[in-house]
């Protein structure tokens, strides 16, 4: 018998979820065993044209990380939709946007602006940038580069996504399960994030020193202070969105003195991850007074950086409010 | 937009005080600008940011939020709560490219029907000012995904304001 098929792929990411499959280390091994791994761009020589030459639903499952910045990530997420029976949105950028998503702060026109021109590292006197299409020498051949949008989009606002590995990147242990779960074919109902659907301070290692009543007169940033390695993070005044972010990855960050960023995302009763950390943070503070609590609020210098650092594009805004904006772009 | 644009306002007011105030208006027959929906929460305090959001997302241009005066609260604290989730949410919203001044916060007991007329006519001139939010409409989101929406936020995301 023929083993399943699989593919990876990665889209606007960093790598580091190609990093956590090769972290997966002996048991990748197990991996491999049982299906052969026929599309992965970062590992194996294999083109979209093999892709494209496939049946519909040839690939069991194919995992795809990273958000949707370019017309060709859109292609190839449409591709492997139809080649794949089961397609998993891999990673934060995948699942929610990611930190790519933190982009839809600007658009393109700004984001070229400063990236080929205004950052201080640049020199490019003539201006010069990125052309979709450019006519080369005497020949006449054209050269096109993908379309780079002016929003960034998770993969479920592009194409259909049967599940979500949430993360950054997907802790081992949640691959491994997955991966397990398709093979023996133990899947929950589709569309569902596959991780525990609890808050992380559920298995964090703080947890029995975290008060009853958390009331905060101060927030902190880690570089402030010496962090006391055993005691409840927010309880010593860092923002630690654990309260809202969902468990599976085992608490690394936490365990060593980092707050919870919120990677994992929401639990599955919640839409809009961002509003619901402010939530859960803004309720701790142990003040009545307006000034004082508006004083207090100043310590999260960069709230949007801070509560949807892994899911802007996701949430119910989904990018910030563009003025007299010229059309042409797309949304 | 070919007809004439009106502002549409959608006023959160806990049950307690300000739910109360505005029915007290309307027994005293007050006039005042007929331009928000009013959704009654049982505190200042359920008042979840993401309700601001999503009455944004589905097409208001404005939020009117109502609670207890400070140290009235039905449940002693919900009030404060509130005003804290408002103080950042504001700061977000700013950042997000929408004008703080379209989100209220306003404290208004049960017996200021008076208030509740001031304060409505007053939202609406400002969001008037304003003009309309003309939010973009989200990527679309797959059947999959838009049905873990619904069960998050326990409303239908179709249709969007009637």
């Amino acid at each position: 018998m023929s083993k399943p098929k699989v593919g990876f792929y990665w889209c606007a990411s960093c790598g580091g979820c190609e990093e956590a499959v090769v972290d997966l280390a002996e048991d990748v091994l197990k991996v491999v065993e049982a299906v052969d791994i026929v599309f992965w761009p970062v590992a194996l020589d294999f083109k979209r044209a093999d892709v494209e030459a496939m049946k519909d639903g040839e690939l069991a499952a194919c995992f795809v990380n990273g958000a949707i910045r370019t017309s060709e990530q859109e292609e190839m997420a449409e591709l492997l939709r139809e080649k794949s029976q089961l397609l998993i949105a891999f990673g934060s950028c995948s699942h929610l946007g990611g930190i790519p998503g933190l982009a839809n702060l600007w658009d393109r026109q700004a984001i070229f602006e400063y990236v080929y021109k205004e950052a201080p590292s640049v020199t490019n006197p003539d201006g010069v940038v990125p052309q979709e299409q450019t006519k080369l020498g005497s020949n006449g051949y054209v050269l096109t580069l993908p379309a780079f949008r002016d929003t960034v989009r998770a993969l479920d606002q592009v194409v259909e996504v049967d599940y979500y590995l949430p993360g950054c990147p997907p802790p081992v242990k949640l691959i491994v399960n997955a991966v397990m779960a398709i093979l023996e074919n133990k899947l929950p109902p589709k569309g569902t994030v596959l991780a525990p659907d609890k808050a992380l301070c559920e298995e964090c290692p703080r947890k029995p020193t975290k008060p009853d009543k958390l009331a905060l007169k101060e927030l902190k940033r880690p570089h402030q202070i010496l962090i006391d390695s055993e005691k409840c993070l927010l309880a010593q005044g860092l923002v630690c969105l654990g309260p809202a972010t969902r468990s599976g990855c085992g608490a690394p960050c936490v365990s060593a003195n980092m707050p919870c960023t919120g990677c994992l995302g929401p639990t599955s009763r919640v839409k809009d991850y961002g509003a619901k950390a402010l939530s859960a943070i803004a309720s701790l503070i142990d003040s009545e007074d307006e000034q004082e609590i508006a004083a207090l609020m100043e310590h999260i210098v960069d709230p949007v950086g801070t509560f949807y650092r892994y899911s802007l594009p996701a949430s119910l805004l989904h990018r910030r409010v563009r003025r007299g904006a010229t059309g042409g772009a797309q949304a | 937009m070919s007809e004439q644009w009106e502002p549409r306002i959608v006023a959160f007011f806990c049950t307690w005080c300000t739910y109360t105030a505005a029915d007290l208006a309307g027994i005293s027959r007050m006039t005042y600008a007929p331009n928000a929906r009013i959704v009654r929460l049982m505190c200042s305090g359920r008042m979840d940011p993401q309700f601001v959001l999503k009455a944004f997302a589905d097409g208001a241009d404005g939020v009117l939020i109502g609670g207890c005066h400070p140290g009235d609260c039905h449940y002693q604290a919900g009030n404060y709560k509130a005003l804290r989730r408002y103080t950042l949410l504001k700061r977000v919203l700013t950042e997000m490219g929408i004008e703080p001044e379209r989100v209220r916060l306003e404290w208004i007991s049960a017996s200021e029907g008076d208030r509740v007329q001031k304060v409505m006519n007053e939202m609406v001139e400002q969001i008037r000012k304003l003009g309309p939010l003309h939010l973009e409409k989200a990527p679309r989101r797959t059947a999959a995904a838009q049905e873990r929406e619904r069960e998050a936020v326990g409303v239908s995301s179709q249709g969007g304001a009637r």
